[in-house]
């Protein structure tokens, strides 16, 4: 029982420790158009890894998991962008979690309307 | 589990759309300005007929346009990349002048996608040949297996790409035909940015586009039709 007790204690500890220094990230303009938050949490690379392979190599473009249209929402009012800050909203958590993404290697990571704005000839 | 879940959940979605889109002919409501749900078709074939009498030498309005479309540099630094080219020839037996743009010419059997060895390069069903650069490992065997010279290698990191033309250092990167731009049902950068109308954009499959017609009545040429490689890209006037 006492072993019992002691195992519980330690796995409340990491529990509680992450409610308090858990990441707030800048989700934007937010809102739900694919799934609900816990369920996007736990398995957003899975949606975006099978999307980018149909868009590209077959030409579905499903517009709703598009990245380019997470990130319309997801950007940040302030700079448009999910990786431009310490709380953006990929950074926020990608940095908690310690894992590394290199998706904006090659994509933007800015909303296309801003992107127009800045390029606009 | 839900990862299956889901993926079966979002097949009777589409399923129900395309059945909704059968039965309601001629009511098709697809916004096609932000691109399909559904995949490239295998029955058509996009290609281009360049008029080379209507390219004018010293006009370089299709590689501004690219460049513009795509986020080039414009080949300023000695390993910028290059999508699209101005050629000027001379036969100098006559003195005979011409210009003309080189790209990449979509072929049919791509040898850069027969020596690459990650599949990274690959043929879309509708004809355009493309990079995945999830999967290029940068090892240029396609640069080198193309006859045209039509691919470039990024050197340098990039920032801020347009939203809808991903490109990185590391990757092998080509002409897509503006593939971006012909999910939207627009036709590419350079098509429409010729002042000439020297490049005429379509379905080499379908015997009605503007295309095909002009292909059957005007004499047209592939570049290097002895390598069997049956061009996306046609050549008028050469």
């Amino acid at each position: 029982m006492k072993l019992f007790a002691s195992l519980l204690l330690c796995l409340c500890i990491p529990a509680w420790a992450a409610g308090t220094n858990a990441p707030k990230p800048d989700i934007g303009k937010g809102g739900q158009c694919v799934e609900d938050v816990q369920w996007m949490r736990k398995n957003h690379m899975h949606l975006l890894k099978h999307q980018r392979d149909e868009a590209l190599r077959k030409g579905a473009r499903d517009e709703k998991l598009s990245l380019k249209n997470c990130i319309e929402c997801h950007a940040s009012t302030k700079d448009d962008s999910v990786i431009a800050r310490d709380d953006s909203f990929c950074v926020a958590c990608h940095r908690y979690e310690a894992v590394k993404i290199d998706c904006f290697e090659c994509h933007s990571g800015t909303r296309k309307s801003a992107w127009l704005q800045r390029n606009a000839k | 589990m839900s990862d299956i879940d889901l993926h079966r959940r979002t097949f009777l979605k589409t399923s129900l759309g395309a059945a909704a889109v059968a039965i309601a002919p001629g009511m098709l409501l697809f916004d096609t300005a932000h691109g399909k749900p559904q995949p490239a078709s295998g029955k058509v074939r996009w290609g281009m007929l360049i008029d080379t009498t209507q390219c004018k030498s010293g006009c370089d309005d299709c590689v501004a346009a690219c460049n513009r479309e795509n986020g080039l540099s414009g080949a300023t630094g000695a390993t910028d990349s290059q999508w699209i080219r101005k050629v000027e020839i001379k036969d100098v037996s006559s003195g005979r002048e011409l210009s003309l743009p080189m790209m990449c010419q979509h072929c049919e059997h791509p040898p850069c996608v027969d020596v690459c060895p990650t599949t990274a390069s690959f043929r879309r069903a509708d004809g355009i040949v493309l990079v995945d650069k999830h999967r290029c490992i940068g090892c240029r065997y396609c640069m080198m297996a193309c006859p045209y010279k039509a691919r470039s290698f990024v050197h340098e990191p990039l920032h801020d790409q347009n939203p809808d033309v991903p490109r990185g250092k590391g990757t092998v990167e080509a002409c897509t035909l503006c593939v971006h731009r012909i999910d939207q049902g627009l036709q590419p950068a350079c098509a429409e940015a010729c002042p000439n109308q020297a490049i005429l954009f379509g379905d080499l499959n379908d015997t009605d586009s503007e295309i095909s017609k002009k292909i059957r009545s005007v004499a047209s040429v592939q570049v290097r039709a002895n390598l069997g490689l049956n061009t996306g890209i046609r050549y008028q006037g050469l």
